[in-house]
């Protein structure tokens, strides 16, 4: 009864939201007031039905309702409890349910928050926010419904793929889709700008925080993900350029440079058309991932069921959104010229450089994750398009970012000048340079890209601390300390953030250093990897609450010292015939010693030992990012209710953010 | 500067960075790709020794040896034709025998395949779509169930 009414729910908003991208719309255009009044409340109820439809199917999955066949495919009654819940989004059906969800829930904050921003365009965006909602509610009951029944029901359900039954994976999926989706009132915000053919500062400062939150979790999510591959598939890498990885990663850069770009717009009124081109561009490959991983036109974990219906659904919504947006913004087009002037060695200069780069880089992934469909589409053949494709193109396009960032965060809007920059950022520059011949003569002059990302790193990381520095020494009165903390926390968010991409840029330039070591070992053999010794003891056979698991025994030992007992397993889940590995890691400061085990024969088990060090900053830098973000969105000037201000162009060139 | 030499400055910057980044993709993807192939598409076009591609197909019924330590031999097929692949290294989780699998090396000039990674993804219903392809145009593949089925209540 209650899944009835999840499924009731869901048909109830799909016409809810038919209204709701009608009617506000036509009173923003014709400016009457009652027509707008229509989509705050619409979006609130929009929201509440999606609400109550995901959660008849939470019900349905935690009370282990089998007669519903997508939890008889994804659930069974020995799952944990939290992953009877996480089960919900752990397949295609639930997870396009929570798309949705956070779609309307957006749509809601938009009708909650945006009492100070101008009517018509609140009621626009909402608009535009409903008409994306209905196409995918429309996608959801049409070739997705989760709340199909089987009869009779099956007593036992299929189970949760194994390899998502894991902390990780319960939260990666909805931090990244807030992130994914988050652009989607971005781009609803540009549409409806376009449709008004009011785009301004004031539309820059309205939008930020959105980008921003959007930014943030897109960024936490990705990184939790990557956070998850490396511990749970047993090969210790951190990204593989699998195209259902790129497929979050351009939304991510093209929401890095709509971060920078729409600084300037706000700032300086520049830069409008490529501002709102990358809020279009930002959820349109957001749109793409979701075509990517849905339409079976990849296999990977992420795709789940494939279907060809949905793929040419999908399709489908993405030409029409993507499509219509092109067109407003070429029918806009001739309104959007003009903004100030400033020098190509500028603030300015430094974020279109940032954004020149940072679209390069996407392309070059965009075209590394397309190409082999394309190709296969044309001519037939099969090609992978692997890591060395990534490093020959996306590692040299974002070199020049990491060069130019503790610059661009020093020069003053309109006109800077670098030599004095230059000056100032002597620390970072010797900093840098230090960490680099250190590592090339440590090497012996084999690592040279190791010991060039390494320096680059060290250069970002103490650059950007730098940048604090230095503005608290020319700001305000007081002590020293007392001007650090008072400076606005956008900019020490700012630094922060860029903080984070040097600390992430270390870890990944430090997995040149990383050791390996397979062996096949019978008890009471060891094995050394970075200095530790690790000895195996023996195997033995556990139970958990639904799988059963292959045990290695080690201990880690250091000049005799034992470290830790290091049990690294395989484990087969009830309900699937599959196994999955348990890694064993050891931290040693920001490194980690890292096992895992293949499988026995006649006694002898098969080890994979890794020593990697600083691996940790791999995933430290994005957390740095993430909560730089969130304290960011702490900053009054971010706060949506602040009142609303004019920046006069050219009013006074002062050097923040 | 003017406003139209500060124009050029910006578009001149965009056209180099534009002309770097697409020089960069053109040259990668000469030299960074590698082609799929099953066994029957390597004896019929002809490949080279030293030639890096990925070879896909089953692993034949019987065929996994293991020499040595790490060291392991299998067969992959596609229905029509055979090849022996040599790895060294830990097989993934989800390596079997009678399942899909994708190699990544070099052919040796006996006929063989030096595999330095084997792929074998993520789920048991999962058949790497290569793979299934392949085994489509060998006129090996029943229906589209995947091994394992999908969606069917038992």
């Amino acid at each position: 009864m209650i899944v009835e009414l999840g499924h009731f729910a869901l048909a109830l908003a799909l016409a809810v939201s038919l209204v709701a991208m009608v009617l506000p719309l036509w009173g923003a255009l014709r400016n009457d007031g009652r027509l707008m009044a229509f989509g705050p409340p619409s979006a609130v109820l929009q929201f509440l039905l999606v609400a109550l439809a995901f959660g008849a199917l939470t019900y349905a999955y935690v009370g282990s309702d089998f007669s519903v066949t997508n939890v008889f495919e994804n659930s069974h009654t020995d799952q944990p409890m939290i992953y009877r819940f996480s089960g919900v989004w752990g397949n295609h059906e639930g997870s396009i349910l929570l798309w949705v969800l956070i779609l309307v829930l957006f749509g809601a904050c938009v009708a909650a928050f945006g009492r100070s921003m101008p009517s018509p365009l609140r009621a626009a965006t909402i608009a535009v926010q409903s008409s994306i909602v209905a196409a995918f509610l429309a996608f959801i009951l049409f070739t997705s419904n989760p709340f199909l029944r089987v009869l009779p029901a099956p007593t036992e359900g299929r189970s949760l793929n194994p390899v998502l039954q894991d902390p990780g994976l319960a939260l990666h999926p909805p931090l990244l889709y807030i992130g994914y989706v988050g652009f989607s009132v971005v781009f609803s915000f540009a549409a409806a700008a376009l449709i008004l053919g009011r785009i301004d500062a004031a539309w820059a400062r309205i939008v930020r925080p959105w980008i921003l939150a959007a930014w943030t979790t897109l960024t936490g999510g990705i990184a939790l993900g990557s956070y998850w591959a490396y511990y749970e598939l047993g090969w210790g890498g951190y990204w593989f350029w699998d195209p259902v990885e790129n497929a979050s990663l351009m939304p991510w850069l093209a929401g890095t440079a709509l971060l920078h770009s729409v600084i300037v717009m706000e700032r300086r009124e520049a830069l409008k058309v490529w501002t709102i081109l990358l809020a279009v561009l930002a959820f349109s490959l957001s749109l793409l991932g979701t075509f990517l991983v849905r339409s079976g036109v990849l296999t990977s974990v992420h795709a789940f069921a494939s279907d060809p219906a949905r793929g040419v659904f999908i399709l489908l919504i993405l030409c029409a959104f993507i499509g219509g947006a092109l067109l407003l913004f070429a029918m806009r087009g001739p309104q959007l010229a003009g903004g100030a002037l400033f020098s190509p060695v500028s603030r300015e200069g430094s974020l279109v450089l940032n954004n020149l780069f940072l679209s390069a880089a996407c392309a070059a992934v965009f075209i590394g994750t397309l190409y082999p469909l394309a190709l296969e589409a044309v001519t037939g053949d099969k090609i992978s398009v692997g890591p060395p494709f990534f490093n020959a193109t996306f590692v040299p396009l974002s070199l020049p970012i990491l060069l130019a960032m503790p610059f661009g965060q020093q020069l003053a809007w309109k006109r800077g000048e670098l030599l004095p920059i230059a000056m100032r950022l002597f620390v970072a520059i010797l900093a840098g340079a230090a960490v680099m011949l250190a590592v090339l003569a440590l090497s012996s002059g084999r690592e040279a890209i190791a010991a060039l990302g390494l320096g680059l790193g060290a250069f970002v990381v103490v650059g950007s601390l730098d940048d604090l520095r230095i503005r608290a020494m020319r700001s305000g009165a007081g002590s020293f300390f007392s001007r650090l903390f008072g400076l606005p926390r956008t900019i020490v968010a700012a630094a922060l953030a860029h903080m984070g991409v040097g600390l992430m840029v270390i870890g990944i330039a430090a997995t040149a250093f990383h050791e390996e070591q397979i062996a096949n070992l019978e008890p009471g053999q060891t094995l050394n990897v970075g200095g530790i010794e690790i000895s195996f003891e023996g195997m033995r056979r556990t139970t958990g609450p639904n799988f059963i698991a292959t045990v290695g025994q080690f201990t880690a030992r250091k000049d005799g010292v034992e470290l830790m007992r290091m049990e690294p397993g395989k484990r087969t889940y009830v309900g699937r015939s599959m196994p999955t590995s348990e890694t064993s890691r050891l931290q040693r400061g920001l490194g980690e010693v890292y096992l895992a085990v293949g499988d026995a024969h006649e006694g002898k088990l098969d080890v994979r030992a890794y020593w990697k060090p600083y691996v940790l900053l791999i995933w430290l830098g994005p957390l740095v990012m993430t909560l730089a973000g969130l304290l960011s969105l702490t900053d009054r000037r971010m706060r949506i209710a602040a009142p609303r201000r004019r920046v006069a162009p050219g009013a006074k060139p002062e050097p923040a953010e | 500067m003017t406003r139209k030499q500060r124009r050029l400055a910006l578009i001149g910057a965009a056209g180099l960075v534009l002309a770097v980044a697409v020089g960069l993709i053109l040259t990668a993807l000469n030299d960074r790709i590698v082609f799929f192939r099953s066994p029957a598409e390597v004896a019929q076009l002809n490949v080279q020794p030293g030639t890096r591609f990925r070879l896909g197909g089953l692993v034949e019924n019987a065929s996994v040896e293991r020499p040595g330590a790490q060291q392991v031999v299998f067969r992959v097929t596609d229905g029509t034709r055979s090849m022996t692949v040599r790895y060294s290294g830990l097989l993934p989780d989800l390596f079997r025998e009678g399942q899909g699998v994708v190699c990544e090396g070099t052919l040796q000039a006996d006929g063989s395949f030096n595999a330095d990674t084997v792929l074998a993804k993520h789920d048991e219903k999962y058949m790497p779509r290569e793979v299934s392809d392949a085994l489509k145009k060998q006129g090996h593949w029943q229906g589209d169930a995947a091994p394992g089925g999908e969606g069917k209540p038992k």
